[in-house]
């Protein structure tokens, strides 16, 4: 049985309970003074490489290196995750005002970390509630040519195999595979701990490594160009029928009927 | 604001009073709804089973009139009759502001009975006026026919003063909900008195500001009963009480007066302040209708940290170094003892935020203006407090839904009390050096007359005698969570408790109010010549007594 080198890609996004907004140029979404924290998907991929270490003998997992792509402030989400477990972690920087990496350039940053510090597992959240590209996972294990299994609700580690259970439209798959492998996350895996406060303290002390993007082989240069955001328009309320009558002709009218 | 107007269906539904964890699954799905159908279907349905569990306690309140044989109904006011049921139709505007027990009368429930579940009126009319002019209307009729009446906000009062005692005719705010100005400069908002408290915030919220008041009844509760009960809830520790936030009322008096007093200026030395008269008055002088109030800029820094402690000592020594090291960002200081906690997960399921128990709890909250400097605050006075081990563990909300998840731990707990079947509940305010030493005498007394049955023995009515409260405002909640209500149990409460307080000069009602419930105990807590002088008010506004009548002060 092969020891596990995990990798947990995690992100810094807008805290899902905050509503966003789109700027006055309709350009992107306000991100100034709002409340970021850690990509809820990210949060359940961080959780499930501790447990993995949690249940199963001390030598199987051999370290879990938590990586964030983003602005100086991503380096706190890194400090959470290694509040919740992760043992050091790799802080690739990029300027606060530059356009936001897609899916591809992220997957080729996480396949050179992923080679040059030896992974044999990377757990990433099945996509990112920011752009909802849902993509790095599959790219990148595209590029290191392993087997993927996407969607987890359940990973059971089975020697040097993984058996994950996904979420498909009717019902559940289980999937086996070999390691190496990419796992990406669903909502139904598991519940992310608090991280305790001597965790939180211990984590300031876990090595963060900071790099440059320049130091990989990735054009930083976007592909797809951004042509204007808007928001949602506005729901319509609905309307009060007075009995069983009325609720049918109104829904001949809509020609639902 | 999609998970407000959800909850506002909610209330119409079933009489929901807690809002709050339905919230929480509701953003949850919000998050699932783009992403996955079959999830968020899932998550859809533990939301119902949520919502059931809120109904399961509804067993079948008894009349307050037969439950307390010694209060009588007073004689002089008139009975409702069909000539003033007309009457009341033909000066509203419209059909809907009416109900009436000869259209509905099920739907007259809801307003007769109290979220407690402990009181329950027989009144037959319910009337909504929508403008304060349609109040002046109704009030001056009732008062030349004697007709006695209970103002009603959201009916999330605690001590039974928003529901009628007997036939008193309900008067509800709940159509007058409209904001009617908001100065982004000054920060003053006025609206109509039936604006609930969480539409309200979440309007002040896209505009940057917060309303100085928060309660875990915030999706139901309306500002205007807020200001007539002068609620305290959870940050009176950072914004004051609401004599001071609220700049002016506007107030229909029993005779039909309208007192238009809706200042909107923080400064005004002329002549006696009249809006302190409403504030906490319980509707017993008149009706609010609108309200001016001035609401801080929200801090768009927030923290949430929730501990685990040994003692009451350390929680005392937590709080004065929260004092010292958090000073002007602290915003809110709350205990709960063990034992409450684990009726909340015993009633949610919700795994506990920290790995052990402990006998006591505190969420700490601090709001301020630039995130850094609040994070090193912050982080110093964890370190102290961990370092000198004041606090046994602990855990800092990482993100948004983990700080509401952990203020659930505080905010739910009265539903949690509730869940198998009723509460005794006293909210006093007690010197600090004795604040939990009332929860242990009390559970001594209660151990000693065999009356605790835990969360298991369903033969004996008490689930056990719990405490949170704000530790920030010395103001503790004392809960004794019942599967029935028992005479046997009250009386074991009453006069003890209100003894206990007096012998240390505490207050018998720190925010809940005086009501129903705890009229006949406020010499407590005020002395004769007090009271004497609060008849006097009363009979100034209201000389024949038609407002809110059998509560708040004995009348003679």
């Amino acid at each position: 049985m092969s020891t596990l080198r995990i990798l947990v890609p995690v992100k810094r996004v807008i805290d899902y309970a905050v509503k966003p907004r789109v700027n006055k140029a309709q350009t992107a979404v306000e991100i100034a003074g709002v409340k970021h924290s850690m990509n809820p998907f990210d949060e359940l991929s961080v959780e499930e490489s501790v447990r993995i270490r949690e249940k199963h003998t001390a030598k199987t997992v051999e370290d879990i290196l938590a990586i964030s792509i983003g602005p100086p402030k991503a380096a706190d989400t890194l400090r959470t995750a290694m509040a919740m477990g992760c043992d050091r972690s790799i802080h690739v920087e990029v300027a606060e005002k530059d356009e936001m990496l897609e899916p591809l350039q992220v997957a080729k940053v996480l396949k050179e970390v992923v080679e040059k510090e030896g992974r044999n597992l990377v757990i990433l959240g099945k996509q990112s509630i920011d752009d909802d590209s849902s993509q790095t996972g599959q790219m990148l294990a595209g590029l290191l040519g392993w087997g993927q299994a996407c969607g987890a609700s359940e990973v059971v580690l089975d020697g040097d195999h993984l058996k994950v259970t996904r979420e498909v439209d009717g019902g559940t798959e289980v999937v086996r595979g070999k390691l190496p492998m990419v796992v990406t996350t669903d909502l139904r895996l598991n519940e992310p701990r608090y991280a305790s406060l001597p965790n939180i303290m211990k984590a300031k002390k876990k090595k963060l490594e900071k790099m440059k993007l320049e130091e990989f082989q990735v054009r930083a240069e976007n592909r797809l160009k951004t042509l204007k955001v808007t928001e949602p328009p506005p729901r319509q309320g609905g309307g009060k029928v007075a009995d069983v009558d009325g609720l049918i002709s109104k829904l001949k009218e809509l020609g639902a009927l | 604001m999609q998970s407000l107007s959800r909850t506002t269906a909610l209330r119409g539904l079933g009489r929901v009073h807690s809002t709050a964890p339905c919230r929480a699954v509701l953003s949850r799905t919000r998050l699932l709804s783009p992403l996955n159908v079959n999830t968020a279907t899932a998550s859809r349905a533990s939301f119902a089973t949520q919502s059931a569990r809120c109904y399961a306690a509804s067993k079948e309140v008894k009349f307050t009139a037969d439950n307390y044989p010694n209060v009588q109904r007073d004689s002089r006011f008139s009975k409702l009759t069909r000539e003033d049921v007309d009457h009341f139709k033909s000066i509203l505007s419209s059909q809907s502001s009416i109900i009436d027990a000869q259209d509905d009368a099920s739907e007259l429930e809801g307003f007769n009975t109290d979220w407690v579940r402990k009181y329950r009126g027989q009144s037959q009319l319910v009337l909504k006026p929508k403008s304060a002019e349609e109040v002046s209307k109704i009030l001056k009729y009732c008062n030349d026919r004697n007709l006695a009446v209970v103002p009603q906000g959201g009916n999330t009062g605690l001590v039974g003063g928003s529901v009628p005692v007997f036939d008193e005719i309900v008067l509800s705010l709940s159509a007058m909900n409209s904001i009617r100005s908001f100065d982004e400069v000054s920060g003053v908002l006025v609206c109509d008195a039936g604006v609930i408290l969480e539409s309200a915030d979440s309007y002040l919220r896209e505009r940057n500001h917060i309303f100085p008041l928060d309660l875990g009844a915030k999706g139901s509760c309306h500002v205007g009963g807020n200001v007539a009960t002068n609620a305290g809830g959870l940050r009176l520790l950072r914004y004051g009480s609401l004599h001071g936030t609220v700049l002016g009322v506007e107030a229909v008096l029993p005779d039909g007066t309208i007192l238009n007093d809706l200042q909107t200026l923080r400064k005004n030395n002329t002549g006696f302040d009249l809006k302190q008269i409403f504030i906490g008055s319980e509707g017993t002088v008149g009706v609010i209708t609108g309200i001016s109030i001035l609401c801080p800029r929200r801090s768009n820094a927030v923290n949430t940290a929730y501990f685990g402690l040994e003692s009451f000592d350390h929680v005392k020594r937590a709080f004065t170094k929260a004092k010292k090291d958090l000073g002007e960002i602290l915003s809110a200081f709350e205990l709960m003892d063990g034992l409450t906690q684990d009726l909340f997960h015993k009633t949610t399921g919700k795994p506990y935020p920290l790995a052990d128990r402990y006998p006591f709890h505190v969420l700490i909250e601090t709001s301020g203006s630039n995130g850094e400097h609040d994070s090193a605050k912050l982080e110093a006075f964890l370190e102290e407090v961990m370092g000198e081990e004041i606090v046994a563990d602990g855990t800092v909300a990482q993100d948004e839904t983990q700080a509401q998840t952990l203020w659930r731990w505080r905010e739910g707990l009265p539903e949690a009390c509730a869940h198998w079947g009723g509460t005794y509940k006293y909210d006093v305010s007690i010197p600090l050096n004795e604040f939990y030493t009332l929860i242990e005498d009390c559970r001594k007394l209660f151990d000693e007359a065999g009356l605790v049955g835990g969360t298991e023995d369903d033969s004996k009515p008490v689930i056990g005698v719990v405490g949170w409260g704000h530790m920030g405002d010395s103001n503790l909640h004392l809960n004794v969570p019942v599967r029935w209500y028992d005479k046997k149990v009250e009386n074991l409460l009453e006069p003890w408790v209100y003894e206990w307080i007096e012998k240390r000069k505490g207050s018998i009602s720190a925010e809940h109010g005086l009501g129903f419930a705890k009229r006949d105990f406020v010499q407590y807590s005020r002395d004769e010549t007090a009271l004497g002088i609060m008849r006097r008010v009363k009979n100034t506004f209201d000389p024949k007594g038609i407002m809110n009548p059998y509560k708040y002060i004995p009348m003679n």
